[in-house]
């Protein structure tokens, strides 16, 4: 019986290629989880209804999975006709029935001792085209495996891991391309952003994030500081069909904390770039923090929806960035149409017309510190946003923290941590954070759930009119999606980092997150 | 210049790594003021992101600990800087040499740890006054004798300096330690409680009361939470102890270094 299951599986599998216009459609399919975000806008939106605001009390654990491994597991796994593509620290990767929880297959990565990084060797998920699974490497490789058997099919270098860089965001893959950032920014490399040939695994095309002397953008550089500027790109973005377009957020300029060197823009570090898909060409930019001294990537995920800004209908990118603010952007020109603060911040005063920082004061690092808000996690992070068209709200996990920046030494060592100072907690008070639902098209708050202490939990939010959230604290609960008020909520006994999904198992609704080193998938009683 | 530099560090880290052989010395070989020095720039650089600048701790574990639970002496805390922590998010100092792995581990040992003082007073009658006048046991443990409502005092004197000590026992509130709150509830059930917490999270809270008894609750059975940041149980002892009898309390709390 069981092995007749288990034929199935395969057989869906099997005959399901998962063809380019399948992702395209990824909404007609919400039995699935096709992409890192669920759909190439990013919405984290799942129209499922199974699983309510009037059922959720009887939600109850499916199952769990350990992942073999003692680091946290910040992954979003990818949900195929019944089979779950977890990816694992480093770049491993598991295929798992999602009735049974059982393995079918383990794609095991082993890292070459000379590996840099920062945080960890995690890993946040994986990419499908047509019969391949992709995977980005702790080791800066990219990896596509045979999604039947998990055999390697293509295994191609991306860049040099002894000098910092590494992959640890999903692949995103479009039309024939597999689309890929990288991380390193604490090592002073140059950030790029790849495509790669998604059937041979010959790179199609790379954009500098980092403008070589001479190209556009280079003068927002002094001297040679551009050499190690950063700008990585290591969460993963989003992408328009019908534009062609590629939306990522690009990371902080390189050394975090002083930029004595650095003088200018830094140009395109902490930007939103949007590139074509077929050439990498930059079409346009827009950048949020200029000349950043506090390590606030905009490595965060675009998302896109038509939004209505002064009574006029654009295509629009969402953005709530690690600065504090919320951003609506023109998605066919990049041009700012409105944005707010969403999280505490003391560092500027608001947004021009243009959607530049009126900065507050001098907030420079200093070598007594410099207190602010955000700290170094900023008002959100790499977790995911969630748009939920039904109630016409955008959903983000917001941090309420402050910090002390520290600047320090400016020496550079290929293959050693490049800072340019430290970071401290502020004592005597509770870091605090909260899921804020937050109107797309303006900003403004619309409600709030208040959290202990700042999540690092993406949000999931459903047809069922809930909002999936995790906490620091172990929790894992949902929320009425138009009110804000606690639905459900279950204690997984570690720290919640990772981003919720919600697929058919068998016809029936599961949804799934991992907390520690454990995968969780939740299901209705019957 | 910074070429220059570079290549210079390039070659030294690569002596460094292909020098297999090393063998790791018991003692730190390098530990004067200019290496200390030198440990402080290079953990500001390489180690303030994640354990905070004075190794207060934040993404990373607090370092200013007399003791530290995966480095008890200096040759692990070595290993720990130059290998990494498998499995966690520590990182190999792969581009130290084995000179400034020492000269970071120097500076790291300094952040928790205070030298051994000479004081005026008695240790000797500072412990009867601990244990009999100052009734310091009802809220502290030393050795594993006493209550845990305060801070362990076990290796107070390895951890704060005599003048620090004398400080908080006049003003207890100067010198409230990190992560410590002092909490009031009142239950839905009528009870009124005062105490440190031990633990929160969203919808639960435990804490324990200055009896030492330990109470969890779910918030939704409260009717009220007060937290007092920078407030602290602690009766100042100014007017408690004599001059003589703080200096004797100072010279006992001193001489508890753990195993240090």
């Amino acid at each position: 019986m069981k092995r007749a299951q288990l034929f199935l599986v395969f057989s869906l599998t099997m005959s399901g290629q998962v063809a380019f216009d399948r992702l395209r459609q990824a909404d007609l399919e919400p039995g699935n989880w096709l992409t890192y975000s669920g759909n190439y806008s990013a919405h984290r939106y799942s129209r499922l209804n199974q699983v309510t605001a009037a059922n959720v009390g009887r939600l109850k654990l499916a199952w769990a999975y350990q992942v073999k491994t003692t680091e946290k597991i910040e992954t979003t796994p990818l949900v195929v006709d019944g089979v779950m593509y977890v990816s694992e620290p480093g770049g491993s990767v598991t295929a798992l029935d999602t009735r049974t929880a059982r393995p079918l297959w383990r794609y095991s990565r082993t890292l070459p001792k000379e590996v840099r990084g920062c945080c960890g060797t995690v890993n946040r998920g994986v990419a499908i085209l047509d019969d391949k699974v992709y995977v980005g490497t702790f080791d800066a490789h990219l990896v596509a495996l045979d999604i039947k058997s998990g055999k390697v099919r293509w295994d191609v270098p991306v860049a040099d891991p002894t000098l910092g860089h590494s992959i640890t965001g999903a692949p995103l893959a479009i039309k024939d391309k597999i689309v890929v950032g990288m991380a390193g920014g604490e090592y002073g490399v140059r950030g790029f952003i790849d495509a790669y040939d998604a059937r041979t695994g010959k790179r199609a095309w790379r954009f500098w994030t980092v403008p070589a002397a001479g190209e556009p953008g280079s003068q927002s550089w002094s001297g040679d500081s551009a050499k190690n500027g950063s700008a990585t790109t290591w969460v993963t973005g989003s992408y328009d069909p019908e534009q062609n377009l590629v939306l990522w957020g690009t990371g902080n300029p390189g050394p975090d904390w002083n930029g004595d060197n650095r003088k200018g823009d830094n140009l395109y570090s902490d930007c939103l770039v949007a590139l074509d898909g077929d050439t990498g060409r930059l079409k346009w930019y827009f950048q949020f923090t200029p000349h950043d001294l506090h390590d606030w990537d905009s490595t965060e995920v675009p998302v896109l929806a038509d939004a209505i800004v002064r009574g006029e209908k654009h295509k629009a990118v969402l953005f709530g960035n690690r600065n504090a603010f919320y951003y609506v952007l023109d998605r066919v020109s990049g041009k700012f149409l409105a944005g707010r603060e969403f999280a505490k911040q003391t560092w500027a005063r608001g947004l021009d017309d243009s959607g530049r920082p009126i900065l507050q004061g001098d907030t420079t690092p200093t070598e007594e510190g410099t207190r602010l808000y955000p700290d170094l996690g900023g008002g959100t992070n790499w977790f995911s946003p969630s748009l939920n068209p039904q109630q016409n709200l955008f959903y983000v996990a917001a941090r309420d923290v402050p910090g002390i920046y520290y600047k320090g030494d400016l020496e550079y060592t290929a293959g050693a941590q490049f800072n340019g100072g430290g970071f401290g907690r502020v004592p005597g008070q509770d870091p605090s954070g909260a899921i804020r639902a937050l109107n797309p098209s303006t900003g403004e708050l619309r409600w709030e759930f208040k959290l202990f202490s700042p999540s690092a939990t993406g949000v999931l939010s459903t047809a069922g009119n809930l909002v999936f959230g995790g906490s620091n604290e172990g929790d894992f609960y949902a929320l009425d999606a138009s009110t804000g008020r606690l639905a459900w909520r279950i204690q997984v006994g570690a720290g919640v980092s990772s981003n919720p999904i919600s697929y058919l198992s068998a016809g029936k609704q599961q949804v799934a997150v991992a907390a520690g080193n454990v995968l969780f998938a939740f299901g209705l009683e019957n | 210049m910074r070429l220059v530099a570079s290549i210079f560090l390039i070659t030294f880290s690569l002596t460094a790594q292909v020098d297999p052989g090393y063998v790791v010395p018991k003692e730190n070989p390098f530990t004067t003021p200019s290496d200390l020095k030198r440990g402080e720039q290079l953990f500001l650089g390489q180690c303030g992101r994640c354990h905070g600048p004075k190794g207060e701790g934040g993404l990373g574990a607090i370092l200013a600990e007399p003791q530290l639970r995966r480095a008890p002496d200096e040759e692990s805390l070595f290993r720990v800087i130059r290998d990494g922590i498998r499995g966690t998010e520590m990182p190999a100092a792969s581009t130290l040499s084995s000179r400034e792995v020492w000269q970071l581990a120097a500076f790291v040992r300094g952040l928790g740890r205070v030298p051994a003082e000479s004081v005026v007073g008695s240790p000797q009658r500072g412990r009867e006054l601990y244990q009999a006048k100052g009734k310091c046991g009802q809220c502290h443990i030393v050795n594993g004798q006493g209550i845990s409502v305060g801070p362990e005092l076990t290796d107070i004197g390895a951890r704060r300096s005599a003048s620090y000590l004398r400080a908080s026992l006049a003003t207890p509130e100067a010198a409230v330690p990190d992560g410590f709150v002092q909490v009031r509830i009142a239950t839905k059930d009528g009870r009124r409680i005062t105490g440190v917490r031990i633990a929160e999270d969203t919808f639960t809270i435990q804490i324990v009361d200055l009896g030492g008894r330990t109470y969890s609750f779910f918030k939704q059975e409260l009717t009220d939470l007060q937290k007092d940041f920078g407030k602290s149980p602690m009766p100042s002892y100014q007017d408690v102890l004599t001059a003589s009898e703080l200096d004797d309390l100072v010279a006992y709390l001193v001489s508890l270094r753990g195993n240090l």
